[in-house]
């Protein structure tokens, strides 16, 4: 689906990611591990198209087609989702005005409604949180559950979060994990985490470790666990 | 919104055949304002005003603070042209070329939706009039300005000219030797005008002025929305518009002053807005500047009855060689006064904005409270915002804040808009409309639709 190949990144002339190679399948799930600054969420903004992650060399595809050359929101449109770590709030802008802007000429203002009330009740979302300007006044949760609410109301075949499960209490984060088991269906989603309890609820098919912007383990679900248990060092 | 960004320039750009009946010639003069004031039929009293004003203009040097005002040629614009005979009160009695202007700024349209009342200047005199019937059968009044003379003296003779004196500011005296047009709103006590009265201000012809002139006296609990809308098509040579409105809250009343002004680009406009606050009344003026080549304009409240209370929430977007210096004036002259300024800006394009503020204490104005906030909004490098608050307080129990903001379109914000699929200049528009929404959801819905796609085609034109 999504493809790197000798993909080496930089960010304000520093390389972040190097030579970094990998093919993630159609209809996975992977979960992304290493410690703090080994570039997991450079490789998310790279993916996404952020204008200041530099793609120095390699060749990055999405469905066999190069993207290198496409700003963030073309990706976006191809179907390409990015969920922030820490989403910044948007002044007078609601999330319905936001993604009536995503998806104007795509689908009517009353069916973007719609869907976002629907989609907003299974995550037990706030209606207030709804009128009131994105994340502005929201908690860790309530942020990570917009950012997956958006997701879901635009509709991606290939999804990152970047610690979704990070500042998120013991109720959010089973609604969160809960809404994303169903909605992993028929789509390649990047869990990036620093904990396996979000990965119980959603099995991951595989499991990266990076490490100093390169990839160093890769391995199935019980990956994490021995993480948890050992530290990155050990592996 | 797709369509108007790919031809985007001014949509109000266009110009009409100029079939006027009347023009006085080129430049002012003793024998120009005596001609307007003849073919007007004024009484006297106003004939002896306007002459005396115009010695006032001639005195005053021109304003060396605020705006570059040198390229105004005062001898190379028209004061005065009367656009037909008489103030027509249904649209099909118009000539073609003014009704046509009119639906295609949409005016009938709305007046039909949502207002109570519409008055339309064309050129120096209103061309068209209504006014909901039931509003004239609880004693509202509103017409043109040169009607209320003849038909209202004692009303006009009473408050005229006691709000902005004619020797206030060089172009309040060039407005008060020249006015033509302009609304007259009274509204009785106990009365409230829940829907707007909307007048809508347009300049067809080129190298013109226009001076219109208004006066709402709000009597004791009453209430009305005031709401003007002005539009003049793009010419290279400058055009002038210098009006001058007063307003008189009586106790308790509350009046509400809207403007969208959309002027195109080649049109200065030097506005004196100020209104009269007694005993316990409300004044809020919504200032929205988008058009115009060069805007000085300071909606001012003087708080002189107890507990009265200003407001005025001010918007000014200046893009590529167009400078909006505006902001609002506070004058607390009564104990318990409050007032409130909020203004947000947004520069674009070698754009410049200007907060320019004045809050004033006057002794005896115990327990006044002011708040101001300004926040200016810079797209790129180019552009540029300045403020200038000035605060007197000549009264040590008062409550006094002010905070200001400059901040730049962040990177990350468009970012993050952008891995939703929002393209850069569209991205950009929402911020900015995001940043102003504090005050655009003070405004008639109607009316924010309008200003939203104003600022989009402004953020979109630019680029494509």
């Amino acid at each position: 689906m999504i493809s790197l190949k000798k993909v080496t990144i930089l960010v304000n002339n520093k390389t972040i990611l190097k030579d970094f190679n990998y093919e993630f399948d159609e209809n996975k799930v992977y979960a992304l591990m290493g410690p703090n600054g080994s570039g997991k969420s450079t490789l998310a903004y790279t993916i996404a198209g952020h204008p200041s992650y530099v793609v120095k060399n390699g060749e990055i595809k999405f469905r066999h087609r190069s993207i290198n050359n496409l700003t963030a929101d073309k990706r976006a449109k191809k179907g390409i989702f990015l969920s922030f770590q820490s989403p910044l709030s948007l002044n007078g802008i609601s999330v319905f005005q936001l993604l009536r802007l995503a998806l104007s000429g795509k689908e009517e203002p009353l069916a973007i409604k719609r869907k976002i009330d629907r989609i907003a009740k299974q995550l037990k979302i706030k209606r207030e949180l709804l009128s009131r300007p994105l994340n502005e006044g929201a908690s860790g949760g309530e942020k990570k559950k917009l950012e997956l609410l958006q997701a879901a109301v635009l509709n991606p075949k290939f999804l990152i979060f970047d610690e979704i499960d990070t500042g998120v209490d013991i109720d959010a984060l089973k609604t969160i994990s809960k809404f994303l088991d169903r909605f992993k269906n028929k789509r390649t989603m990047i869990l990036i985490t620093h904990y396996n309890r979000i990965l119980k609820h959603i099995k991951p098919d595989k499991v990266l470790v990076i490490k100093n912007g390169q990839l160093v383990k890769e391995g199935d679900f019980t990956l994490p666990q021995r993480i948890e248990k050992n530290g990155y060092e050990k592996i | 919104m797709k369509k108007s960004n790919l031809d985007f320039e001014y949509g109000y750009g266009f110009s009409m055949p100029e079939n006027n009946i009347f023009k006085t010639k080129k430049g002012i003069s003793e024998s120009v304002i005596r001609q307007i004031s003849k073919i007007k039929n004024e009484p006297l009293w106003m004939k002896n005003f306007r002459l005396k004003a115009l010695k006032e203009f001639f005195k005053k040097p021109m304003p060396v603070w605020g705006a570059d005002l040198s390229e105004i040629d005062f001898k190379d614009i028209f004061y005065y042209i009367k656009p037909n005979k008489s103030v027509k009160s249904s649209w099909e009695d118009l000539p073609k070329e003014i009704k046509e202007t009119y639906d295609r700024i949409g005016v009938p349209e709305a007046e039909k939706n949502f207002l109570a009342g519409v008055s339309a200047q064309y050129e120096s005199e209103v061309v068209y009039k209504s006014i909901q019937k039931e509003l004239t059968g609880q004693g509202v009044i509103f017409c043109d300005m040169d009607t209320a003379v003849k038909k209202y003296p004692d009303l006009v003779r009473k408050y005229f000219s006691t709000v902005v004196s004619l020797y206030d500011n060089k172009f309040a005296s060039l407005n008060s030797s020249v006015w033509s047009g302009g609304s007259f709103v009274y509204i009785p006590k106990n009365v409230k005008v829940s829907l707007p009265l909307q007048a809508y201000f347009r300049i067809n012809a080129k190298n013109f002025g226009q001076f219109e002139r208004t006066l709402i006296i709000a009597e004791e609990n009453s209430f009305c929305h005031y709401i003007e809308g002005c539009t003049a098509p793009i010419y290279t040579t400058s055009s002038l518009h210098a009006a001058v409105v007063e307003i008189i809250l009586k106790k308790g009343s509350r009046v509400r002053y809207t403007t969208v002004q959309n002027w195109s680009k080649n049109v200065y406009n030097l506005v004196t807005k100020r209104a009269k606050v007694l005993d316990n009344a409300v004044m809020e003026w919504v200032d929205c500047n988008i058009g115009s080549k060069v805007t000085m304009k300071y909606p001012s409240c003087y708080l002189a009855g107890e507990g009265a209370r200003g407001e005025v929430l001010s918007i000014a977007y200046s893009g590529s060689s167009q400078h909006q210096d505006a902001g609002a004036k506070m004058i607390h002259l009564a104990a318990n006064t409050t007032s409130r300024i909020v203004s947000k800006s947004v520069s674009k394009d070698g754009g410049r904005t200007s907060y320019r503020g004045l809050v004033q204490i006057s002794p005896g104005a115990k327990n006044s409270k002011a708040y101001v906030s300004c926040d200016a909004l810079i797209i790129d490098e180019k552009s540029r915002s300045d403020t200038y608050p000035d605060m007197r307080i000549k009264e040590r129990e008062t409550d006094v804040q002010h905070e200001a903001t400059v901040e730049k379109l962040g990177e990350e914000k468009l970012f993050y808009l952008a891995s939703r699929g929002i393209a850069r200049v569209e991205a950009e528009g929402l911020l900015v409309n995001g940043f102003i929404e504090p005050i655009t959801k003070e405004i008639p819905l109607e009316y924010t639709i309008e200003l939203n796609r104003l600022i989009n085609l402004e953020m979109a034109g630019s680029v494509g």
